[in-house]
Order: C-alpha cells, then structure tokens, then sequence
C-alpha cells in the first residue's frame, strides 16, 4: 500500500482500481487457484479412466471385485472429518480455542483412519482380490486406473493430514489465526469433495 | 461470520444431507436397475453432494460469483476433454 501511494505522490487514501475476490486474506484466492488446477489432474485422470472403461471389450463389475461396504464407511468417515473442519472453524472464529483443537484433532485423526483403512484396502486387494480375478497391477487397465486415481487421492489425503497438523500446532503457537484455518479447510474439502466423485465412478457405476 | 450459531446448525443439516445421500448411493446400487438409469441417478446423486460440500462446507455460496467461475473452470475443460476424445473410442 505505501508503494502505491508513494507512486501516486502521497496523497493518500488510493482505492485499489479492483476489490480483491476474497477481501479478507490473498491466501484464500491462492488456496482456490491451487485447488482449480488441482481439479484439472483429478478432472483428466477421471476423464482418462472413462473413456479406458469405455473402450475396453471387457471391464469387471467394481462393486464386485472391490467391494463397496468399507468404502461406504470410508466415505462417510471423509464426511465426518469434513463436518469437524468446518466446526473447528466455527470455534476459532468464535475465539474458543479449546474447542477448536478438540475439533482439528477430530479432523486429524479421520484423516488419519482413512488412511489406514486404504492401506488395508489396498493389502487386501494385492494379496487376496486381484489373484482371484486373474488381475495384474502392471497389466490390467482395471487395476491400473483404480490404483492411480485413489493413490493419488489418498497421497492428497497424507499432505492435507500433514498440513493439518501444522495449522494445529500454527494456532497452538499463536502465528495462525481464523483465516489460515479457514485456507486448510478448503484444501480439506476439496479432497472430501474429490473422494465423493471416486467413490461414484470408481466404485459404484 | 456474525451469525455462528445459525451456521454450525446448518453445517450438522448438511452433514445429515450428505450422509442420507450416501446412503442412497449405496442402496440404490442393490436394486437391479438399468445400467442407464444407475448411472444418472448416481451421477446426480454424486454432483448433487459435491455441490453441497463446495457451497457449505466451502463456503462459496457466501463467496462472490467470480470464485464459483474459477471453480467451475475445471469441469467445463472435463466436458471439453470427453468431447475431444470421443471421437477415438466412438466406433466401439
């Protein structure tokens, strides 16, 4: 700001020529811009299973060779963390840290389920289910269009509980207010909001 | 956010939503429908969650529009994408 009123000989009170999109912090339109183009490598790598899916002779039922009972749970586990971010927002904007902590904890530690439950997902898948269906990792469009795209989703889901983490301790130590919450809560929305469309095409349809 | 109060309540609605839907999801999948009729009625179900998270949870029902055209910039390069490569697997 002292720049631009050095630059307009110091008179004082410029308005910008612009309002800013997202008045109360620059990181906020970061945060979407980022996630924009985030959603183009999700967008193309769904798109690219599609039409795979769509041009192969052949394709196993999803629901029958993956099963859907522990993504189901795993989906409204992502749900649940959503609803926890959002609420240990709330509680920050109010000024109860207390609570907020309670909640990000609570945001942290579904991440972290899910995880671990996608390990187990994928243990199981390797050893027991692709076998049986005569599936190969390496080999088979099926198995190599799943793996991609919950891999990638789920190397999104380690950096938003990695990131979580440091806005937890952030706001411990007093450097992080509402709004840098706020900028992770988007960014963990986002993977809930990508893990919903996963779950339709990859598992469902 | 002057009114907290008012929108935790919603964010437990959403939540309730949004759970309900999944749900469907699941229980519609054992019906026996269609393959046509299975896909559009997930599809919408999934876009219809999808926009409940982004709206809500992200709060761009309270944003200004021009966000909400950036976040839609990624789908209409989806719709873009599907169409430029249809050409190739049309025959099948």
């Amino acid at each position: 700001m002292s720049e631009a009123v050095a630059a307009h000989g110091g008179h004082g009170h410029v308005q910008p020529a612009e309002k800013p999109l997202t008045p109360e912090s620059w990181g906020k339109l970061g945060m979407w811009l980022f996630l924009a183009g985030d959603a183009m490598s999700f967008g193309a790598l769904i798109v690219g299973y599609g039409i795979l899916r769509y041009a192969s002779k052949s394709w196993p039922v999803p629901s029958e060779v993956l099963g859907i009972n522990l993504t189901a749970m795993m989906t409204f586990l992502l749900i649940v963390s959503s609803v926890t971010m959002v609420l240990a927002l709330a509680a920050i904007q109010d000024g109860n840290k207390a609570k907020f902590k309670k909640f990000m904890g609570f945001t942290i530690l579904g991440g972290a389920i899910f995880l671990g439950l996608q390990a187990y997902e994928w243990t199981h898948l390797f050893t027991d289910i692709l076998p049986k269906y005569n599936l190969t990792f390496s080999k088979d469009l099926f198995a190599t269009t799943f793996f991609i795209l919950t891999g990638f989703h789920g190397m999104h889901v380690t950096g938003g509980v990695i990131y979580n983490i440091c806005v937890l301790m952030a706001v411990n130590r007093g450097r992080y207010q509402a709004k840098h919450v706020e900028i992770a809560g988007l960014y963990w929305h986002f993977v809930d909001l990508v893990w919903i469309l996963i779950f339709t095409f990859v598992y469902l349809l | 956010m002057s009114t907290a109060a008012h929108s935790q309540h919603n964010y437990i609605k959403i939540f309730v939503i949004l759970t309900v839907l999944t749900v469907i999801e699941v229980a519609v999948t054992f019906l026996g429908l269609s393959k046509m009729t299975l896909a559009a009625i997930l599809v919408i179900l999934a876009v219809w969650k999808a926009a409940l998270v982004a709206l809500h949870f992200m709060h761009l029902k309270m944003e200004k529009k021009t966000l909400t055209i950036i976040a839609l910039v990624p789908f209409a390069l989806c719709v873009f994408l599907i169409l430029m490569l249809l050409p190739d697997i049309y025959p099948h």
